[in-house]
């Protein structure tokens, strides 16, 4: 089969605007959107901009939007999306060339969540103890693979890039509900912020996006429950 | 313009190896972390079984057994002393690693829970062990999640999309590296006192391979053009159960749960290649047994060239719990449902043994005679310390990053403590500029991508896991071929920002260059060793090749030598499970 892929391109040494481009390509309904683009790049046009690595959906770097949907490239396959494709860059982050974002302004929110075990005792010789469910806890949000799908897809973070988003909740949830961190009190501040956690919307677009399945929305929400019942 | 830095450690690569070193050398010494990905982007976030330490948490073990089995496990070429550091080292390491907030599945009473992996036993071979401590299967992701939350924590200074691109060396010793900044096309100098190499693996020589695209060697390749030979090569790992057609990784942990690999006929045909341990032999001997499966006609599907990986008898719950990654590949990439039947599976290229010969403290040596390079360090997959001999066992490459990771990050800040800053050569960064104008030179003609899908083809059938004499012959006159096209490459992307075209073209010159000491140190090896494996040499041939492979550099192409494998306290026996 033949897809139609339209690509939008932006190269800011030469560009003004973003456009789209259209490309034929001869592809195999299990070949990944990842196989589309790297075959206009390897044969057609080898200026064509994106990250990839692992190609299996566990690194996080091939995250964009296609067909309207913000996916990662390596885990979305021609025979779900039909043969008509189009593929752009995340939304609400800027672009630096084609399908390629400064991904800055994520990082540095999800740093901002003290997104680290925090613990000052002494630790023991051997493991800290954890019971099963204690560990089942948090295991959800211990998935996040950082590749910002959830939070470019957020309604609120596209109208304000200041919202720390989904993500960095997510990175913040998978410590505060660890049986053996001791800063959740910190944590909470931080997301008790004006651009913290109250921001969410439940519009549920993150838990969507997620490529690795989180429910996103529901660790917003037990955090949001956390600050609620703080100190009681 | 190029810009010019100074730091006491250098470290190049944000992998498990590079995360653990920058978390002891940041401690100590002024350190930046140079990465050409994003960190979390890094290889060892697709591991997944787990990482094997002798805790002894759900039954007998000692590290004793462990040594034991790494060092049969790599058909006696292991440096022995290496191994009983490793093992001995891997208690500790698990312990540090769950104190920094790694969540490893529990036992009912809370501590780390266990289970099997190829290759682990007990009593020197006796039965399966439960020594692989995990996080479902997803192992390596959190190692790498927990190593770099910690980094962030501590402060760690990063260059993130930045490609070392040359070392530099004066007087003998390390004084830093240049490296290109993606999103600008400039050239940075970063002197140091100490660099360490943590790039990972080059499993992209190959066409079916676990491996990530970023996987390309540079490490070694930039080592290799500054005279460091590199040690091991022939032996590479194909890991028994690659996604057909994909070469994506299903861990070893789906045996370990008691996965059974079976062929068309439904049979469980490991018990006819390792009678004792069955579908937990290492993976060479695997590997082995699916290709001669498959030869034999006995390959399942239109071309009968795969064998199905089976779970389908597992409890859905385990499925569920402990292998949930794995077994949503299988439904995403070949809508193959694997709690209800087998998932197609093919060898697939996976772990390079060789590499940068460092000794046990992570420096890297420079000749059979053990010569340290001062200042220059090397840990993880892009190192051969040789832990791994000539065939890794499973859990013991996020051990070995860990452990030697650490080690070099620790002896790194140590040695840039006692030394001052090597004068840097004039005109550092003078030969990356003229590499890069070279391979930019060219108005038209074939692109990388071209050269490099001969090379992987051309390595997947000649230079795999079944190899002769003819077929290594041919591909060393292949990659003759390859490199005098690789000369005239075209580079169509003329932009300075973002350049990954110019970048796919670098990093193809570094294959071509690791492939040949591959291909080299094969065709040598007349012997047939863990992950070597020689349809005309069938037998290991200890009198003669019980010895390290070094390749160096040399005019008009690779000059071998050897070393000899250190021996503590084990004698090579015959090798069977």
């Amino acid at each position: 089969m033949d897809v139609t892929l339209r690509i939008r391109r932006f190269n800011p040494e030469v560009d003004q605007q973003p456009h789209l481009e259209t490309y034929q390509v001869p592809a195999d309904p299990m070949d990944r959107v990842l196989d589309l683009l790297h075959w206009v790049k390897w044969n057609l046009d080898g200026s064509l901009t994106f990250r990839r690595s692992c190609a299996h959906g566990i690194c996080g770097s091939d995250a964009m939007l296609i067909n309207g949907t913000h996916r990662l490239a390596c885990k979305v396959l021609v025979r779900e999306v039909g043969d008509q494709v189009t593929v752009e860059p995340l939304r609400g982050l800027p672009v630096a060339k084609d399908l390629l974002v400064d991904m800055e302004p994520f990082f540095a929110s999800y740093r901002e969540v003290l997104p680290y075990l925090i613990n000052d005792q002494p630790a023991p010789d051997a493991e800290r103890r954890q019971s099963q469910q204690e560990r089942e806890r948090f295991d959800d949000t211990t998935k996040c693979i950082l590749c910002a799908a959830c939070t470019t897809s957020c309604p609120v973070y596209w109208a304000d890039g200041k919202y720390v988003g989904p993500a960095a909740i997510v990175n913040a949830h998978r410590f505060i509900f660890d049986s053996r961190d001791q800063g959740a009190a910190q944590r909470l501040t931080v997301l008790n912020d004006k651009e913290g956690v109250w921001r969410c919307r439940t519009t549920f677009n993150c838990t969507d996006a997620c490529p690795r399945g989180i429910k996103v929305t529901q660790a917003i929400q037990e955090v949001k429950r956390a600050l609620l019942f703080r100190g009681e | 313009m190029t810009e010019q830095h100074t730091y006491d450690v250098v470290i190049v690569g944000a992998g498990g190896a590079g995360l653990r070193a920058a978390l002891e050398s940041s401690k100590r010494a002024r350190t930046a972390v140079i990465t050409k990905l994003y960190p979390t982007r890094s290889h060892t976030g697709a591991a997944q079984g787990g990482m094997c330490a002798a805790l002894a948490n759900v039954e007998e073990d000692n590290w004793e057994w462990h040594t034991f089995d790494t060092i049969k496990g790599g058909d006696y070429l292991v440096d022995q002393d290496a191994a009983e550091i490793m093992c001995r080292e891997a208690i500790e390491a698990v312990y540090d690693l769950e104190h920094m907030g790694m969540p490893f599945n529990r036992t009912p009473d809370g501590r780390i829970d266990q289970r099997r992996f190829g290759g682990h036993t007990h009593h020197h071979g006796k039965g399966a062990v439960r020594r692989s401590c995990f996080a479902a299967d997803r192992t390596g992701h959190m190692i790498l999640q927990t190593l770099f939350q910690q980094n962030v924590k501590q402060g760690t200074t990063f260059f993130d999309e930045f490609y070392v691109l040359d070392l530099l060396l004066a007087d003998d010793r390390a004084a830093g590296v240049v490296a290109y900044e993606l999103a600008t096309g400039e050239l940075h100098v970063f002197r140091a006192k100490s660099v360490v190499f943590c790039t990972g693996g080059f499993g992209k020589m190959f066409k079916i391979t676990s491996n990530a695209h970023a996987l390309t060697g540079d490490g070694p390749g930039v080592c290799y053009r500054r005279g460091v030979p590199m040690e091991d090569m022939e032996f590479f790992q194909f890991h028994p159960t690659g996604l057909y057609r994909l070469g994506v990784l299903l861990s070893e942990a789906a045996r370990g749960e008691g996965g059974i690999l079976r062929n068309k006929d439904g049979e469980a045909f490991m018990a006819r290649y390792a009678p004792t341990i069955k579908d937990l032999a290492p993976r060479d001997m695997a590997s082995r047994a699916i290709y001669t499966e498959i030869r034999e006609g006995r390959g399942a599907g239109p071309h009968g060239d795969y064998v199905y990986l089976d779970v389908s008898h597992l409890d859905p719950s385990v499925i569920d719990q402990k292998l949930p990654d794995i077994t949503e590949f299988a439904r995403t990439y070949l809508g193959v449902e694997p709690k209800k039947e087998g998932v197609p599976i093919q060898p697939t290229a996976h772990y390079a043994m060789g590499g940068i010969p460092t000794n046990v403290h992570g420096e890297v040596v420079m000749d059979a005679a053990a010569t340290v390079l001062p200042g220059l360090y090397a840990a993880g997959e892009c190192a051969c310390v040789s832990v791994h001999g000539a065939n890794r066992l499973g859990t013991n490459s996020l051990l070995d990053i860990v452990v030697f990771g650490r080690r070099a990050g620790v002896n790194a800040a140590e040695h840039a403590a006692a030394v001052g800053h090597a004068e840097l050569p004039d005109d550092p960064a003078g030969a990356v500029t003229r590499m890069l104008e070279e391979l930019a030179g060219h108005p038209q003609g074939e692109r990388a991508a071209a050269i490099r899908a001969d090379l992987q083809a051309g390595m997947d059938n000649k230079a795999g896991v079944y190899r002769t004499e003819t077929l290594l012959k041919d591909m060393e006159v292949e990659l003759a071929s390859l490199r005098e096209r690789y000369g005239r490459v075209w580079v169509q992307d003329t932009s300075r920002r973002y350049n990954t075209d110019l970048l796919e073209t670098v990093e193809l010159g570094f294959l071509l260059d690791l492939a040949e000491t591959l291909v080299v140190s094969a065709r040598a090896r007349q012997e047939s060793r863990g992950g070597h494996s020689r349809e005309d040499f069938p037998a290991r041939d200890d009198r003669q090749w019980l010895k390290h492979t070094l390749a160096h550099r040399a005019d008009g192409g690779v000059k071998l030598d050897y070393k000899p494998v250190t021996m503590t306290r084990y004698q090579p026996m015959e090798r069977k499970y």
